[in-house]
């Protein structure tokens, strides 16, 4: 089946005063019809700018430099921004991190959904308008939704602003959802009841999801794919339980190796990445990982490594998944040591 | 709640409301006891608002306790003046959420750091200074070359080891680490958390740790105490708690903590939590939980239920429990 979201080869820069920062260099992946895609990584690994690409949201200084976006076989690079804005929350919308700052303060919450209907969809009458707002209300479960529809943002909790924002990105039933960090300000059981909520809409409207996150357990619950970012690049791509069950990119094994674990032995330190991330202004000529990798080789730090298919429907860029490269150390290629 | 050693810091039926104007007031701590052995790590968790922050900051003075006893080392300091506190500020000290907030941006990592010995004056001269801020940024994992530095050439996880820095040169008996870790990036996390119990077990440091969920404090924690709007809901052994969660809000925390394991997250039959916190202002009678809590019952709106000893060591507040 066609992917709903196709993009291939994207990169981004933004222009500051220090330089040229590439804050995406060069990621292809794609979102399936009904699925769920997560984009996970750490601040600066450019997964927030790969979402904002694609609604080209970048501001006065950031430009795709190159790459095509396809969403249903349409290019979106070549779109104009009056064709950009008829896209953006009528076939792609989106969910942020932060619903307070993404709602205005002074306007009721029906009439705030209630403006994406009037964007898009001009055949509809202010009181068809106002059925719609109430039943999207019902769809994300936000109780007594007659009373909310009034009701300004202050009044709501944390959990139920993100329901409205979701609600609003629901509206003109998007064919791509793009949720950046949409849990992440909110408190473990709210998280909780969002990620619920999104799981049971997935299966409702069998929505395509491209959900970007830092947090490995929530792409875990909720994703059928992972692409892993780290330095503008994606370094690792696979179906959810193939890359829980063995990761096949150093990065991601660290990624797996720092996070807590619940039913684990606390007496067992966490195993962390040493540093820290690459500076995007001047960005490692070599794999951006290899500074924190534990089996960094010279050639690491020196070219980029070309991806590699690990299995089916599996990639990932890393010189030690190279024919060529060494067995001895190397964490995947311990199986074939072993036969020789 | 091992009994071999003294604890370093007691703290009983302590108390903070924030008047709110209209004679109202936020119950921001009610009635909070617990006590942290020498050498050990209380993690106090709960969700936005429980009153953790609040707790962690009136123990430390920096809020007036509306009522109640902060005892450091069998000292009681709840009533101190400020000027009386000086000697005891000494000890204990505090590591702050955002690296970001908790610098000054017109200092000098040096001067950040150096700050406190200032304050104390605890250097003859800018030499021994030096020293001792060179020493304290090379245990952090920073060096010389960044003590010139601002606070703003610095990533987060190295804005945090400034912090800890600033937290630990006077060496403190008892530090209060409020959510250190939470603006922080996974990999980074586990960097700081590590680096906190190495010198744990190097200075015998005690360490009130608090956090909003549940799964990084087993790896600092000895002890656990969960709270809910103002309240200890339960008190154990931090291994306990996980394994044998007794009060119907920690088991609904513990199984919202997302599972990094597609398969097991797709077979967990999550109960969860519904529902919003209530507002502090007028918190609901009786139990406080019972209204997201799916066992209430008439009893649970009636009476308050009190921490207790359901097990040995294992305290909880609730009357399905304590019958």
């Amino acid at each position: 089946m066609e992917p709903i979201l196709q993009v291939r080869d994207l990169r981004t820069s933004f222009l500051t005063s220090n330089g040229e920062v590439q804050a995406v260099r060069g990621v292809s992946f794609d979102v399936e019809k009904g699925k769920t895609l997560g984009i996970v990584g750490e601040s600066g690994s450019g997964k927030s700018v790969t979402s904002l690409s694609i609604l080209k949201l970048l501001g006065s200084t950031g430009r795709i430099t190159s790459g095509s976006i396809r969403l249903g076989g349409e290019e979106l690079t070549r779109k104009s921004r009056r064709e950009m804005r008829a896209i953006r929350g009528g076939r792609i919308a989106m969910i942020f991190q932060d619903p307070m700052t993404s709602l205005n303060p002074l306007i009721p919450m029906g009439d705030q959904v209630g403006e994406m209907l009037w964007a898009h969809r001009k055949d509809m009458t202010k009181a068809q308008r106002r059925e719609k707002v109430l039943e999207l209300f019902r769809t994300v479960r936000i109780p007594e939704p007659e009373k909310r529809f009034k009701s300004y943002p202050h009044e709501f909790s944390g959990g139920m602003r993100q329901r409205v924002m979701i609600a609003m990105a629901l509206a003109c039933r998007p064919e791509l959802l793009i949720a950046d960090e949409p849990t992440t300000a909110l408190d473990v059981s709210i998280q909780d009841q969002i990620l619920k909520l999104m799981r049971a809409l997935q299966k409702e409207m069998d929505m395509s999801i491209m959900f970007i996150t830092h947090d490995l357990g929530v792409v875990a619950e909720l994703c059928d794919r992972v692409a892993v970012m780290y330095g503008g690049l994606l370094m690792e791509e696979a179906d959810i339980v193939d890359i829980f069950e063995r990761p096949m990119h150093p990065y991601t094994m660290g990624l797996m190796a720092s996070i807590p674990d619940m039913h684990q032995d606390k007496r067992k330190k966490l195993q962390p990445i040493p540093g820290s991330p690459p500076d995007m202004i001047h960005p490692p000529k070599g794999c951006p990982f290899a500074p924190r990798c534990p089996y960094a080789m010279r050639i690491c730090a020196e070219e980029l490594p070309p991806y590699v298919a690990t299995g089916e429907r599996r990639r990932s860029m890393c010189w030690l998944l190279d024919p060529e490269a060494p067995a001895q150390g190397n964490p995947f290629k311990q199986g074939k040591e072993a036969a020789v | 709640m091992t009994q071999h050693s003294a604890p370093l810091l007691k703290v009983d039926h302590l108390t903070k409301h924030f008047p709110v104007g209209g004679g109202r007031v936020v119950h921001a701590v009610d009635d909070v006891s617990f006590t942290i052995t020498r050498g050990s790590t209380l993690g106090l968790v709960g969700e936005s608002g429980c009153g953790k922050s609040s707790c962690a900051r009136t123990v430390i003075r920096i809020y007036e306790p509306t009522s109640g006893n902060i005892l450091l080392d069998g000292a009681d300091i709840s009533r101190l003046s400020q000027k009386e506190l000086l000697p005891y500020r000494r000890r204990m000290q505090m590591i702050f959420q955002d690296p970001y907030a908790s610098l000054n941006a017109r200092m000098t990592v040096h001067d950040i750091v150096a700050e406190p010995l200032r304050a104390f004056r605890v250097c003859a001269s800018r030499a021994e200074e030096r020293d001792m801020v060179e020493r304290m940024l090379n245990r952090v994992g920073l060096s010389r070359e960044h003590a010139g530095r601002y606070a703003h050439e610095f990533s987060g996880g190295q804005r945090q080891r400034v912090g800890i820095a600033r937290a630990l040169i006077l060496k403190p008996e008892l530090v209060i680490c409020d959510e250190p870790i939470s603006a922080l990036d996974v990999s980074i996390q586990a960097q700081v958390v590590n680096m906190l119990r190495t010198f744990q077990e190097e200075e015998g440091l005690t360490y009130l740790f608090i956090a909003h969920d549940l799964s990084m404090v087993r790896y600092v924690s000895d002890d656990v105490g969960v709270m809910y709007l103002g309240q200890l809901v339960e008190l154990c052994r931090a291994d306990e708690i996980y394994a044998h969660p007794a009060h119907p809000y920690t088991v609904g925390l513990l199984s919202s903590v997302p599972i990094p394991d597609p398969v097991a997250a797709r077979l967990k039959d999550s109960v969860g939590l519904e529902g919003d916190l209530p507002s502090p202002i007028a918190p609901p009678s009786g139990c406080r939980f019972r209204t997201r809590c799916p066992y209430a019952s008439q009893r649970c709106a009636e009476e308050a239920p009190a921490l207790k000893e359901a097990s040995p060591g294992h305290f909880v507040a609730c009357h399905r429990l304590n019958a």
